[in-house]
């Protein structure tokens, strides 16, 4: 099955967008399954089944599920226009190590795509672990959901999106007087 | 205590933002209440048997006098009247409006506070030694490390939808009082042989349907590498730890799967490609913070007899009782902690009144600096009371119902809000735990049996910490019908022990009994000085099982014909 996205969020933008999705139906095989001409996101397992002949074309993706290691891909991504990284469940957030493993382990550079289950909520969070594409399910307000990415202006953490965390950014005042709530405790 | 700079208001400011148009969206049905389920509850917002719950964050237990003040005028303006604060250190309010929560939020901002994370599949508030910084026999004080990780784990983009709850404790003293072996992660600040700080580290440790207690899987960690580290535990949790089976995803069960060894060896080479990173603490932050950690304006005193110099008091029995429990050893001389309990009879345990909040907001101003401390058996410490000043803060405490001499004893139990407000309780708990209280409201029975932790699960997540009670309790359904479960001999602390389950279950109306048989056997077969853990440590079960099963328990309003079903 193909799935399609008129459009898409490219970093802080909605685009129109001509990549497909394929997803395996029930009786499909990652071994034999026809991946079509044209811009097509494969999973996992049919580019490493398939991969002599994908290899050869340039109008091809790759999909991670929540389940697989990004590091099977490690030694293709270089090839990759995209890649992209499957929420089967907005709750399920092993989405988030896997973009952080191929951006800071990997050194992924590429487009970085969430695919699935992409909600205006989760958004900020995908951003910050290294998304700068996402795909919200088509029936969705995209431009709704694009507010997701401006909720905070600052963070604590360092991740792939800051490099280094509040203390390490701002010189951070210990200002305690004796005016203050709890003071010297 | 830490007090929050631009950068702790403009992201609590901008939090709230976000709630409230979260909250929007679902009143207008643009979120769906699937979708909406995650967001509030990560805001610690529940929808319980009656009404939503809302729990408020009181990092690592500690208050301010105008922050308890807050819950007092929350409770007035948006609830009932009371609050319940919780076995994490928090305090939680029972009969809030969803619309109303927005707004809440915003008055908890004015005094430095939030609800984050306070629920959800996500890293909790950190708790610890609600004894942090005064205790006789603390090494180190663990509140900077606890706030240096409350501001790593909020909203770290990772880590918010972890396959389960995540809950870490962080205990600095000899004695550990953070329960640190039932946590997900459990650290005790150490020295090693050089002197340098550093922390033991556990991992999979938990209660809930599946108890264990945690394993070491490094015995130093120097500070400097404290979020390196646990961000490599999370991230092995976070992409192996189970989906499939809400019971079976927590961090224990991956441990117990993978075994101690293996998870340690993944935790170690995810950490190898972290270590030294920025995220690496430096001095300058620990100092920064510690800096809000420092001792009070103590005078010097000597140490006294708190009940010398009240002649008319000498012998004043209920002042001498409060002295044997309620006080806590402080480690500067002249001062003691105070323990102010929450457990007086025909009160649910941790529940305070929002006359109560204020006034404890006033004890605190006028006796220990204007702060205050939540433990996790739900009472509330003042943390720096001078010791000539306690006769008179018992008196105004015992005239507002916060005085009862019952510390560690029999009624100083930990008890969840149960069937009565939980929609995930299987049975009542308060009844039960007002039924027991009752029963042996006789103190001078409590002192003479002494310490002894009687936890009271209204179900198996475990929010009464039964597994580790002397006596643990945990309601049960079958058919229906409420029953209850008896264990004995758990433990919490350095001597940490999961209870064993007794025999069949009980009905409400026999658990008064029960205890009292247990009880029986305690005081025909205890050494002298033996505390009842330790006597049903050493003869087990077997002799406390024939005692209770040997005849019937007769109880007015069985459920059911048999008493042993």
């Amino acid at each position: 099955m193909l799935e399609t996205y008129p459009q898409i969020i490219k970093g802080r933008e909605v685009v129109a967008d001509d990549w497909s999705v394929l997803r395996l139906e029930e009786e499909e095989a990652a071994d034999s399954v026809v991946v079509a001409e044209g811009r097509i996101i494969v999973p996992l397992a049919v580019w490493l089944a398939q991969r002599d002949s994908l290899a050869a074309r340039a109008d091809i993706g790759v999909w991670i599920g929540a389940d697989e290691r990004p590091e099977a891909l490690q030694a293709d991504l270089e090839k990759f226009a995209v890649v992209a990284v499957d929420f089967p469940k907005f709750t399920d957030g092993r989405g988030y190590s896997i973009a952080f493993n191929l951006r800071k382990r990997l050194g992924y550079k590429g487009e970085l795509r969430a695919i699935g289950d992409v909600l205006r909520d989760q958004l900020f969070s995908m951003h910050r672990v290294g998304f700068d594409a996402y795909a919200p399910p088509p029936e969705r307000d995209i431009h709704a959901t694009l507010k997701g990415l401006t909720v905070f202006t600052e963070t604590y953490q360092a991740s792939v999106d800051q490099e280094l965390p509040l203390f390490r950014r701002h010189a951070r005042d210990v200002r305690v007087d004796s005016g203050d709530i709890g003071y010297g405790i | 205590m830490y007090r929050y700079d631009q950068y702790d208001h403009l992201i609590v400011r901008e939090r709230i933002a976000q709630y409230r148009d979260q909250v929007q969206r679902r009143l207008s049905d643009e979120l769906s209440e699937a979708e909406f389920v995650p967001l509030r509850l990560q805001n610690g917002l529940y929808m319980q048997r009656h009404a939503y719950m809302l729990r408020i964050a009181v990092p690592y237990g500690l208050l301010s006098s105008s922050q308890m003040r807050m819950f007092a005028h929350i409770a007035r303006k948006y609830d009932r009247g009371y609050g319940h604060f919780t076995t994490r250190q928090n305090i939680q309010f029972n009969w809030v409006e969803l619309e109303h929560t927005p707004d809440i939020l915003a008055e908890l901002a004015t005094v430095e506070m939030h609800a984050i994370q306070t629920s959800g599949n996500c890293i909790r508030n950190t708790t610890s030694d609600p004894f942090a910084g005064v205790a006789h026999d603390e090494i180190i004080d663990p509140r900077p490390f606890c706030e240096v990780l409350r501001q790593w784990s909020t909203f770290h983009p990772e880590f918010l939808a972890l396959p389960r709850k995540f809950k870490v404790a962080v205990n600095g003293a000899e004695q550990d009082r953070a329960a640190i072996a039932v946590h997900d992660i459990g650290l005790t600040v150490v020295r090693n042989a050089a002197g340098e700080v550093g922390f033991k580290f556990m991992a999979g440790g938990g209660m809930g349907r599946t108890p264990i207690l945690g394993s070491v899987i490094r015995d130093f960690l120097p500070w400097q590498h404290l979020l390196t580290y646990t961000e490599a535990v999370m991230r092995v949790y976070n992409q192996y730890g189970r989906r499939d089976n809400k019971y079976k995803a927590r961090i224990k069960i991956l441990l117990k799967a993978l075994g101690v060894e293996e998870f340690t060896r993944q935790v170690e080479a995810e950490w190898a490609d972290l270590k030294d990173n920025a995220e690496t603490l430096t001095a300058e932050e620990i100092a920064r913070v510690s800096a809000y950690f420092t001792a009070p304006a103590y005078e010097t005193l000597p140490n006294v007899d708190p009940a010398a110099g009240i002649e008319e008091h000498k012998d004043n029995k209920a002042f001498a009782n409060w002295l044997r429990r309620n006080i806590f050893a402080h480690k500067r001389p002249g001062y003691a902690a105070v323990v102010l309990s929450l457990k007086k009879t025909g009160v649910p345990p941790g529940d305070a009144t929002c006359a109560q909040m204020d006034f404890m907001a006033d004890l605190a101003d006028r006796y220990s600096f204007g702060e205050l401390r939540v433990t996790h058996e739900q009472n509330v410490v003042l943390a720096d009371v001078p010791q000539s000043r306690l006769f008179a803060l018992w008196q105004e405490a015992k005239a507002h119902g916060l005085a009862t001499p019952n510390i560690g004893l029999l009624t100083d139990m930990i008890c969840c809000p149960g069937g009565d407000f939980c929609s995930l309780a299987n049975a009542k708990s308060l009844p039960i735990a007002a039924a027991i209280a009752e029963r042996f409201d006789n103190l001078d029975f409590q002192h003479d049996i002494g310490d002894i932790e009687l936890n009271i699960s209204g179900c198996i997540n475990a929010c009464g910490h039964h597994h580790v009670g002397s006596i643990g309790v945990l309601g049960v359904d079958k058919d229906g019908s409420e029953w209850y479960q008896v264990s004995i001999g758990g433990a919490q602390g350095n001597a940490a022990a999961i209870g064993k389950i007794i025999g069949p279950s009980f009905s409400a109306l026999q658990m008064p009994e029960v205890i009292d048989r247990l009880l029986q056997v305690y005081v025909r077969e205890r050494f002298e000085d033996e505390r009842f853990v330790d006597t049903a440590q050493r003869l087990g079960v077997a002799p406390f099982k024939e005692h209770v099963y040997a005849t019937p328990i007769v109880a007015n309003n069985l459920v059911g014909e048999d008493h042993y079903a």
